[in-house]
């Protein structure tokens, strides 16, 4: 399969990278790793005009701890997340989702400014940005913005990013103390976009009561989906079984799938049922190391 | 739709051609390079028989623009060892019979080369994993993992001779 024609712009640079969108207007798309726009463009479900290459742009792609912030440029490699010692040792959240995002050699090119960028619901950064509370910094023809996670997703394939705009860094909390999460998704089969995942962020204090809690969902939503009211069951008290069994519920009950080719909307709800309540208690099991 | 001239290295020589924006590089190294090792298989990066070397890196070959490639340093299945020998997974492959109907192989080889690179000496699972991306359905992938096994020690070996 052979995409429909299209003109190719490489930019080094975010500067040149802007102008050249501002230039060919709203027919241009910007492709970073390529792994979910290329395969879109083979099947002729998209047929951009023209694509900005902005995979050679330099310094976009590090994992660092500054001030009160963990950040990851957006050109960082989903393979480059797998083997970061920093996130090995304090966000072994991100470890769980990367093992489980498509292959090894797809991870190789696909990176996590993309993977959100894509504003795909069925990809597993979105659901961990929800979890860890995520802050979003682009920049585009109006300077440089800076969107919390909740107002990012806006629907199917449509984020806040409007046209001009490149996902630059993601910004996270930096590791507190009696911190953890946890990531995990149910799929047919390795490399699969999953049937339905679920990453849980919490922080704890020294008494073992939950001071924030981060719950996001994968694929069972047209758009990436916070379990709003799981997180305020949660928040302020000791998390119990019982506790977890109820969030368990609203999990279920509150996530809005579909039944396709992955399975029928109840085996999904069912799913997500049990996702959520391994997925809290793998989470506090970190926090309280 | 304008041309565009890229230059890569291909298994350590310099190509320079002129390429259509959409030309994918497997077709590129297929078809303007008569270069047959690299296979198309599902066309969609499921199976991996595209695998190639980019920068040292597996890549999809299938889900790659060739014009993307300029600059690049690409290894294929024909530039992993000297005309007439064998490269230890090569080697490996076929003592342990690593293969059937052999479409797979040179994808598997390829990526082979990445996850033995970044991981010396894997486990089994790790091996298993690290091939996840890569379809064989002939051999059931016990012998690909036991091939991958025997290249891994013989690689260390040749790594401690060369020390």
């Amino acid at each position: 399969m052979i995409p429909a024609n299209f003109n190719y712009h490489k930019a080094t640079s975010l500067k040149e990278a802007i102008a050249l969108a501002g230039e060919l207007g709203e027919e241009a798309k910007y492709m970073s790793g390529g792994h979910s726009l290329l395969p879109m463009m083979k099947l002729r479900f998209a047929t951009p005009e023209h694509i900005i290459d902005i995979s050679k742009i330099e310094g976009l792609s590090y994992i660092k701890e500054e001030g009160e912030f963990l950040k990851i440029g957006a050109l960082t490699t989903q393979t480059e997340i797998e083997h970061s010692p920093l996130l090995k040792e304090h966000y072994p959240i991100f470890g769980d989702a990367v093992w489980l995002t498509a292959d090894p050699s797809v991870r190789n090119c696909g990176t996590i400014g993309g993977n959100i960028a894509h504003g795909d619901a069925a990809n597993d950064q979105p659901a961990l940005m929800l979890a860890v509370r995520a802050t979003i910094i682009a920049e585009g023809p109006d300077g440089t913005k800076t969107i919390p996670i909740d107002e990012f997703f806006h629907g199917f394939y449509m984020t806040a990013l409007e046209p001009g705009d490149i996902l630059t860094e993601i910004q996270i909390p930096k590791a507190k103390k009696n911190s953890g999460g946890a990531y995990y998704k149910m799929e047919r089969k390795v490399g699969d976009y999953a049937t339905a995942g679920v990453a849980v962020h919490v922080e704890l204090d020294d008494d073992g009561v939950c001071q924030e809690i981060g719950i996001g969902l994968t694929n069972v939503s047209a758009v990436p989906m916070r379990l709003e009211r799981g997180e305020e069951v949660l928040r302020g008290k000791k998390i119990t079984d019982e506790l977890i069994a109820e969030v368990g519920q609203i999990a279920s009950e509150d996530c809005e799938p579909e039944s396709d080719l992955r399975g029928s909307e109840a085996y999904k709800r069912s799913i997500v049922n049990t996702i959520t309540k391994r997925m809290l208690n793998k989470a506090l099991e970190r926090a309280r190391q | 739709m304008a041309k565009h001239t890229v230059t890569m290295t291909i298994n350590g020589e310099s190509v320079t051609a002129e390429v259509d924006s959409r030309l994918l590089l497997v077709h590129f190294i297929r078809e303007n390079l008569d270069m047959t090792g690299t296979h198309i298989g599902c066309d969609t990066s499921s199976c991996g028989a595209c695998t190639i070397l980019i920068d040292g890196k597996s890549v999809k070959s299938c889900t790659y623009l060739a014009v993307r490639a300029d600059g690049a340093n690409i290894t294929t299945i024909e530039g992993i060892a000297a005309d007439g020998t064998n490269h230890p997974l090569q080697q490996a492959f076929h003592d342990q019979h690593g293969l059937h109907c052999g479409f797979c192989t040179p994808g598997m080889i390829m990526r082979a080369i990445d996850l033995l690179e970044t991981n010396p000496n894997p486990t089994e699972e790790e091996i298993r994993w690290g091939i996840s991306g890569n379809l064989c359905r002939c051999t059931g992938y016990n012998n690909i993992v036991k091939s991958v096994q025997q290249a891994a020690k013989e690689m260390a070996k040749e790594k401690e001779a060369t020390v």
